[in-house]
Protein backbone atom coordinates (compact mmCIF):
# COMPACT_ATOMS: atom_id res chain seq x y z
CA UNK A 1 0.00 0.00 0.00
CA UNK A 2 1.40 3.38 -0.94
CA UNK A 3 0.65 6.49 1.06
CA UNK A 4 -1.27 7.93 -1.80
CA UNK A 5 -3.83 5.13 -1.95
CA UNK A 6 -7.46 6.13 -1.65
CA UNK A 7 -9.52 4.49 1.06
CA UNK A 8 -12.78 3.80 -0.67
CA UNK A 9 -15.81 2.53 1.23
CA UNK A 10 -18.31 0.96 -1.13
CA UNK A 11 -21.83 -0.20 -0.32
CA UNK A 12 -22.14 -3.97 -0.79
CA UNK A 13 -25.48 -5.75 -0.59
CA UNK A 14 -28.98 -4.64 -1.46
CA UNK A 15 -31.36 -2.82 0.88
CA UNK A 16 -29.49 -4.59 3.69
CA UNK A 17 -25.75 -4.52 3.43
CA UNK A 18 -22.57 -2.86 4.62
CA UNK A 19 -19.71 -0.67 3.49
CA UNK A 20 -16.56 -2.55 2.46
CA UNK A 21 -13.25 -0.73 2.25
CA UNK A 22 -10.95 -1.01 -0.77
CA UNK A 23 -7.58 0.60 -1.40
CA UNK A 24 -7.32 2.18 -4.82
CA UNK A 25 -4.20 3.85 -6.26
CA UNK A 26 -4.59 7.54 -6.99
CA UNK A 27 -4.14 8.84 -10.51
CA UNK A 28 -4.17 12.35 -11.88
CA UNK A 29 -7.57 13.39 -13.24
CA UNK A 30 -9.16 10.26 -11.81
CA UNK A 31 -12.96 10.25 -11.73
CA UNK A 32 -15.14 8.46 -9.20
CA UNK A 33 -16.28 6.14 -11.98
CA UNK A 34 -12.61 5.28 -12.64
CA UNK A 35 -12.31 4.31 -8.97
CA UNK A 36 -15.37 2.06 -9.08
CA UNK A 37 -14.20 0.50 -12.34
CA UNK A 38 -10.76 -0.16 -10.85
CA UNK A 39 -12.33 -1.97 -7.90
CA UNK A 40 -14.44 -4.16 -10.16
CA UNK A 41 -11.65 -4.98 -12.64
CA UNK A 42 -8.76 -5.43 -10.22
CA UNK A 43 -10.08 -6.10 -6.73
CA UNK A 44 -13.56 -7.62 -6.71
CA UNK A 45 -15.30 -8.63 -9.94
CA UNK A 46 -18.58 -9.24 -8.08
CA UNK A 47 -19.15 -5.49 -7.59
CA UNK A 48 -22.26 -4.33 -9.47
CA UNK A 49 -22.69 -0.81 -10.80
CA UNK A 50 -24.11 0.88 -13.85
CA UNK A 51 -22.52 3.08 -16.49
CA UNK A 52 -22.50 3.49 -20.24
CA UNK A 53 -21.13 6.57 -21.98
CA UNK A 54 -18.47 7.81 -19.49
CA UNK A 55 -18.83 11.35 -20.81
CA UNK A 56 -21.89 12.80 -19.07
CA UNK A 57 -24.51 12.07 -21.69
CA UNK A 58 -26.34 8.89 -20.75
CA UNK A 59 -27.28 9.51 -17.12
CA UNK A 60 -26.66 5.98 -15.89
CA UNK A 61 -23.69 6.31 -13.51
CA UNK A 62 -25.13 8.49 -10.73
CA UNK A 63 -24.25 7.39 -7.18
CA UNK A 64 -24.04 8.89 -3.72
CA UNK A 65 -20.45 9.98 -3.20
CA UNK A 66 -19.45 11.28 0.22
CA UNK A 67 -23.11 11.76 1.03
CA UNK A 68 -24.06 13.71 -2.10
CA UNK A 69 -25.69 12.39 -5.28
CA UNK A 70 -23.41 12.98 -8.27
CA UNK A 71 -22.71 11.82 -11.81
CA UNK A 72 -19.59 9.76 -11.16
CA UNK A 73 -18.12 9.87 -14.68
CA UNK A 74 -17.60 13.61 -14.53
CA UNK A 75 -16.77 13.97 -10.85
CA UNK A 76 -13.04 14.24 -10.27
CA UNK A 77 -11.85 12.54 -7.11
CA UNK A 78 -9.57 15.48 -6.32
CA UNK A 79 -12.58 17.85 -6.15
CA UNK A 80 -14.52 15.90 -3.53
CA UNK A 81 -12.11 13.63 -1.66
CA UNK A 82 -12.11 14.12 2.11
CA UNK A 83 -8.54 13.49 3.24
CA UNK A 84 -7.89 10.20 1.48
CA UNK A 85 -11.41 8.79 1.86
CA UNK A 86 -14.32 8.26 -0.44
CA UNK A 87 -17.66 6.73 0.47
CA UNK A 88 -19.64 5.46 -2.48
CA UNK A 89 -23.25 4.35 -2.05
CA UNK A 90 -26.22 3.81 -4.36
CA UNK A 91 -28.62 6.70 -5.03
CA UNK A 92 -31.09 7.55 -2.25
CA UNK A 93 -34.86 7.27 -2.60
CA UNK A 94 -34.65 4.27 -4.94
CA UNK A 95 -34.68 0.55 -4.11
CA UNK A 96 -31.21 -0.98 -4.29
CA UNK A 97 -30.90 -3.99 -6.59
CA UNK A 98 -27.30 -4.84 -5.72
CA UNK A 99 -24.31 -2.81 -4.54
CA UNK A 100 -24.35 0.49 -6.46
CA UNK A 101 -27.14 -0.35 -8.91
CA UNK A 102 -30.61 0.96 -8.05
CA UNK A 103 -33.96 0.00 -9.48
CA UNK A 104 -34.96 3.08 -11.49
CA UNK A 105 -38.32 1.79 -12.71
CA UNK A 106 -40.33 3.96 -10.35
CA UNK A 107 -38.32 7.02 -11.33
CA UNK A 108 -39.13 6.53 -15.00
CA UNK A 109 -42.70 5.43 -14.38
CA UNK A 110 -43.24 8.78 -12.69
CA UNK A 111 -42.16 10.54 -15.90
CA UNK A 112 -44.94 8.63 -17.60
CA UNK A 113 -47.26 9.51 -14.71
CA UNK A 114 -46.52 13.21 -15.25
CA UNK A 115 -47.41 12.78 -18.95
CA UNK A 116 -43.74 13.46 -19.59
CA UNK A 117 -43.83 12.34 -23.20
CA UNK A 118 -44.60 14.12 -26.46
CA UNK A 119 -47.71 13.64 -28.51
CA UNK A 120 -48.47 15.72 -31.59
CA UNK A 121 -51.31 15.74 -34.09
CA UNK A 122 -49.31 16.19 -37.30
CA UNK A 123 -48.44 13.48 -39.79
CA UNK A 124 -45.53 13.13 -42.17
CA UNK A 125 -47.70 14.77 -44.84
CA UNK A 126 -48.01 18.01 -42.86
CA UNK A 127 -45.52 20.81 -42.99
CA UNK A 128 -43.09 21.32 -40.10
CA UNK A 129 -44.31 23.45 -37.23
CA UNK A 130 -42.26 26.62 -37.10
CA UNK A 131 -41.16 27.46 -33.57
CA UNK A 132 -39.21 30.70 -33.27
CA UNK A 133 -36.01 30.13 -31.28
CA UNK A 134 -36.55 33.35 -29.34
CA UNK A 135 -40.25 32.76 -28.56
CA UNK A 136 -41.08 32.66 -24.85
CA UNK A 137 -42.24 29.03 -24.95
CA UNK A 138 -39.13 27.86 -26.77
CA UNK A 139 -36.88 29.68 -24.28
CA UNK A 140 -38.71 28.17 -21.31
CA UNK A 141 -38.53 24.68 -22.81
CA UNK A 142 -34.83 25.15 -23.61
CA UNK A 143 -34.07 25.93 -19.97
CA UNK A 144 -35.03 22.41 -18.90
CA UNK A 145 -34.50 20.34 -22.03
CA UNK A 146 -30.97 19.04 -21.39
CA UNK A 147 -32.01 16.58 -18.66
CA UNK A 148 -30.18 13.25 -19.03
CA UNK A 149 -32.41 11.39 -16.57
CA UNK A 150 -29.61 10.51 -14.14
CA UNK A 151 -31.84 10.65 -11.05
CA UNK A 152 -29.54 12.92 -9.02
CA UNK A 153 -32.36 15.41 -8.37
CA UNK A 154 -34.75 12.63 -7.40
CA UNK A 155 -32.21 11.16 -4.96
CA UNK A 156 -31.51 14.60 -3.44
CA UNK A 157 -35.16 15.64 -2.98
CA UNK A 158 -36.49 15.80 0.59
CA UNK A 159 -40.09 15.69 -0.59
CA UNK A 160 -39.52 12.46 -2.55
CA UNK A 161 -38.14 11.03 0.69
CA UNK A 162 -41.21 11.97 2.73
CA UNK A 163 -43.93 11.45 0.09
CA UNK A 164 -43.34 8.26 -1.89
CA UNK A 165 -46.03 9.14 -4.43
CA UNK A 166 -44.51 12.55 -5.27
CA UNK A 167 -43.63 12.67 -8.96
CA UNK A 168 -40.27 14.31 -8.28
CA UNK A 169 -38.18 17.04 -9.87
CA UNK A 170 -37.10 15.26 -13.06
CA UNK A 171 -40.61 14.20 -14.10
CA UNK A 172 -42.04 17.62 -13.31
CA UNK A 173 -39.21 19.37 -15.15
CA UNK A 174 -39.98 17.22 -18.18
CA UNK A 175 -43.67 18.04 -17.86
CA UNK A 176 -42.80 21.74 -17.81
CA UNK A 177 -40.71 21.55 -20.99
CA UNK A 178 -43.63 19.80 -22.72
CA UNK A 179 -46.08 22.35 -21.36
CA UNK A 180 -44.04 24.86 -23.33
CA UNK A 181 -43.96 22.70 -26.46
CA UNK A 182 -46.50 24.37 -28.75
CA UNK A 183 -46.88 21.19 -30.82
CA UNK A 184 -47.99 18.97 -27.94
CA UNK A 185 -51.69 18.08 -27.68
CA UNK A 186 -51.93 16.61 -24.15
CA UNK A 187 -51.80 19.85 -22.18
CA UNK A 188 -54.99 19.45 -20.11
CA UNK A 189 -54.22 15.84 -19.36
CA UNK A 190 -50.71 16.80 -18.27
CA UNK A 191 -51.92 19.61 -16.01
CA UNK A 192 -54.36 17.16 -14.35
CA UNK A 193 -51.51 14.72 -13.82
CA UNK A 194 -49.12 17.20 -12.20
CA UNK A 195 -51.68 19.07 -10.04
CA UNK A 196 -51.75 18.72 -6.30
CA UNK A 197 -49.86 16.88 -3.61
CA UNK A 198 -48.49 14.06 -5.73
CA UNK A 199 -47.34 16.68 -8.19
CA UNK A 200 -45.97 20.18 -8.34
CA UNK A 201 -47.84 21.62 -5.35
CA UNK A 202 -45.99 19.36 -2.92
CA UNK A 203 -42.63 20.99 -3.76
CA UNK A 204 -41.16 22.94 -0.83
CA UNK A 205 -38.90 24.99 -3.12
CA UNK A 206 -35.96 23.89 -1.02
CA UNK A 207 -33.88 23.70 -4.19
CA UNK A 208 -31.76 20.58 -3.61
CA UNK A 209 -32.58 19.40 -7.14
CA UNK A 210 -31.31 22.65 -8.58
CA UNK A 211 -28.23 22.63 -6.36
CA UNK A 212 -27.13 19.13 -7.33
CA UNK A 213 -28.27 18.83 -10.96
CA UNK A 214 -25.08 18.04 -12.89
CA UNK A 215 -26.52 19.67 -16.00
CA UNK A 216 -27.23 22.92 -14.12
CA UNK A 217 -30.95 22.67 -14.85
CA UNK A 218 -33.30 24.36 -12.38
CA UNK A 219 -36.17 21.95 -11.71
CA UNK A 220 -37.25 24.25 -8.85
CA UNK A 221 -37.99 26.97 -11.41
CA UNK A 222 -39.80 24.52 -13.69
CA UNK A 223 -41.94 23.32 -10.79
CA UNK A 224 -42.72 26.90 -9.80
CA UNK A 225 -43.85 27.50 -13.38
CA UNK A 226 -46.11 24.45 -13.22
CA UNK A 227 -47.56 25.50 -9.84
CA UNK A 228 -48.66 28.86 -11.19
CA UNK A 229 -49.90 27.55 -14.52
CA UNK A 230 -51.85 24.63 -13.04
CA UNK A 231 -53.41 26.61 -10.17
CA UNK A 232 -54.52 29.32 -12.60
CA UNK A 233 -55.93 26.68 -14.92
CA UNK A 234 -57.91 25.23 -12.00
CA UNK A 235 -59.30 28.55 -10.84
CA UNK A 236 -59.55 30.73 -13.92
CA UNK A 237 -58.87 28.40 -16.83
CA UNK A 238 -56.05 28.36 -19.34
CA UNK A 239 -55.60 28.69 -23.10
CA UNK A 240 -56.22 24.93 -23.30
CA UNK A 241 -59.36 25.02 -21.14
CA UNK A 242 -60.27 24.69 -17.46
CA UNK A 243 -59.23 21.88 -15.14
CA UNK B 1 -72.67 19.43 -10.99
CA UNK B 2 -70.24 17.65 -13.22
CA UNK B 3 -67.98 14.85 -12.13
CA UNK B 4 -66.35 15.17 -8.73
CA UNK B 5 -63.34 17.45 -8.68
CA UNK B 6 -60.11 15.49 -8.67
CA UNK B 7 -57.97 15.65 -5.56
CA UNK B 8 -55.14 17.29 -7.51
CA UNK B 9 -57.35 20.06 -8.86
CA UNK B 10 -58.73 20.74 -5.37
CA UNK B 11 -55.18 21.01 -4.03
CA UNK B 12 -54.20 23.32 -6.88
CA UNK B 13 -57.14 25.58 -5.94
CA UNK B 14 -56.17 25.51 -2.28
CA UNK B 15 -52.60 26.42 -3.24
CA UNK B 16 -53.95 29.36 -5.21
CA UNK B 17 -56.16 30.47 -2.32
CA UNK B 18 -53.19 30.27 0.02
CA UNK B 19 -51.04 32.31 -2.36
CA UNK B 20 -53.63 35.06 -2.75
CA UNK B 21 -54.34 35.15 1.00
CA UNK B 22 -50.57 35.40 1.60
CA UNK B 23 -50.49 38.55 -0.53
CA UNK B 24 -53.38 40.03 1.49
CA UNK B 25 -51.66 39.02 4.73
CA UNK B 26 -48.37 40.59 3.65
CA UNK B 27 -50.15 43.91 3.24
CA UNK B 28 -52.21 43.53 6.42
CA UNK B 29 -49.19 42.62 8.56
CA UNK B 30 -47.27 45.63 7.24
CA UNK B 31 -50.15 48.00 8.08
CA UNK B 32 -50.69 46.25 11.43
CA UNK B 33 -47.00 46.70 12.37
CA UNK B 34 -47.02 50.34 11.30
CA UNK B 35 -50.06 50.97 13.51
CA UNK B 36 -48.34 49.19 16.43
CA UNK B 37 -45.22 51.36 16.07
CA UNK B 38 -47.43 54.44 15.95
CA UNK B 39 -49.63 53.33 18.84
CA UNK B 40 -46.93 52.43 21.37
CA UNK B 41 -45.35 55.87 21.36
CA UNK B 42 -45.76 57.12 24.92
CA UNK B 43 -47.13 53.89 26.35
CA UNK B 44 -50.10 51.74 25.54
CA UNK B 45 -53.44 51.57 27.35
CA UNK B 46 -56.71 49.79 26.67
CA UNK B 47 -58.42 53.19 26.73
CA UNK B 48 -56.18 54.46 23.95
CA UNK B 49 -56.78 51.41 21.80
CA UNK B 50 -60.53 51.46 22.24
CA UNK B 51 -60.46 55.19 21.62
CA UNK B 52 -59.12 54.49 18.15
CA UNK B 53 -61.15 51.42 17.31
CA UNK B 54 -64.54 51.95 18.93
CA UNK B 55 -67.11 52.83 16.32
CA UNK B 56 -64.39 53.06 13.65
CA UNK B 57 -65.79 51.22 10.62
CA UNK B 58 -62.53 51.39 8.65
CA UNK B 59 -60.61 49.74 11.49
CA UNK B 60 -63.26 47.04 11.78
CA UNK B 61 -63.26 46.33 8.03
CA UNK B 62 -59.45 46.24 7.93
CA UNK B 63 -59.18 43.76 10.80
CA UNK B 64 -62.01 41.59 9.51
CA UNK B 65 -60.14 41.32 6.19
CA UNK B 66 -57.06 40.37 8.23
CA UNK B 67 -59.09 37.68 10.03
CA UNK B 68 -60.53 36.34 6.75
CA UNK B 69 -57.06 36.12 5.19
CA UNK B 70 -55.82 34.15 8.24
CA UNK B 71 -58.94 31.97 8.04
CA UNK B 72 -57.97 30.99 4.48
CA UNK B 73 -54.19 30.91 4.82
CA UNK B 74 -53.31 29.18 8.09
CA UNK B 75 -55.54 26.06 7.91
CA UNK B 76 -54.32 25.20 4.38
CA UNK B 77 -50.71 25.35 5.56
CA UNK B 78 -51.56 23.41 8.73
CA UNK B 79 -53.30 20.71 6.68
CA UNK B 80 -50.24 20.40 4.41
CA UNK B 81 -47.86 20.08 7.35
CA UNK B 82 -50.07 17.49 9.07
CA UNK B 83 -50.51 15.54 5.86
CA UNK B 84 -46.76 15.37 5.32
CA UNK B 85 -45.91 14.63 8.95
CA UNK B 86 -48.59 11.98 9.45
CA UNK B 87 -49.23 10.66 5.94
CA UNK B 88 -51.11 7.58 7.11
CA UNK B 89 -53.58 9.31 9.40
CA UNK B 90 -56.60 11.30 8.30
CA UNK B 91 -56.34 14.03 10.94
CA UNK B 92 -55.22 16.79 8.56
CA UNK B 93 -58.62 17.89 7.26
CA UNK B 94 -60.59 17.79 10.55
CA UNK B 95 -57.86 19.67 12.43
CA UNK B 96 -57.55 22.21 9.62
CA UNK B 97 -61.31 22.80 9.72
CA UNK B 98 -61.29 23.21 13.51
CA UNK B 99 -58.43 25.70 13.22
CA UNK B 100 -60.26 27.56 10.44
CA UNK B 101 -63.45 27.89 12.49
CA UNK B 102 -61.50 28.95 15.60
CA UNK B 103 -59.69 31.67 13.68
CA UNK B 104 -62.91 32.87 12.09
CA UNK B 105 -64.98 32.88 15.30
CA UNK B 106 -62.34 34.15 17.73
CA UNK B 107 -61.00 36.67 15.22
CA UNK B 108 -64.42 38.05 14.37
CA UNK B 109 -65.35 38.17 18.06
CA UNK B 110 -62.22 40.23 18.70
CA UNK B 111 -63.01 42.61 15.84
CA UNK B 112 -66.59 43.05 17.10
CA UNK B 113 -65.18 43.53 20.62
CA UNK B 114 -62.87 46.42 19.77
CA UNK B 115 -65.45 47.97 17.45
CA UNK B 116 -68.25 48.01 20.04
CA UNK B 117 -65.97 48.36 23.06
CA UNK B 118 -67.41 45.19 24.50
CA UNK B 119 -70.89 46.61 24.87
CA UNK B 120 -72.93 43.82 23.29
Amino acid sequence: MSNSDLKVKVWRGSQEGEFVEYLVPRNPNQTVLDVVTYIQRKLDPTLSYRFACRVGMCGSCAMTVNGVARWTCRTHVSKIVEGDSLEIAPLNNLPVIKDLATDMREFFNKWKGAVGFFKGDKTRHDDFTKVQPNSEERQLADAGIECIGCGVCYASCEVVQSRPNYLGPAALNRAWTLTNDVRDVQQLERMQAVAGDAGCHACHSQGSCTEFCPKAIEPTASIAGLKKLVARAAVRGSKWGKL
Amino acid sequence: MGQAMSEGVLQAKLWYAQRISAMVLGLCVAIHLAIIFYAIRGGLTAQEILGRTQGNVLFAIFYEIFVLACFVHAPIGMANILQETFPKSSVARPIAWILALLILILGTTAVVGVFTGGQI
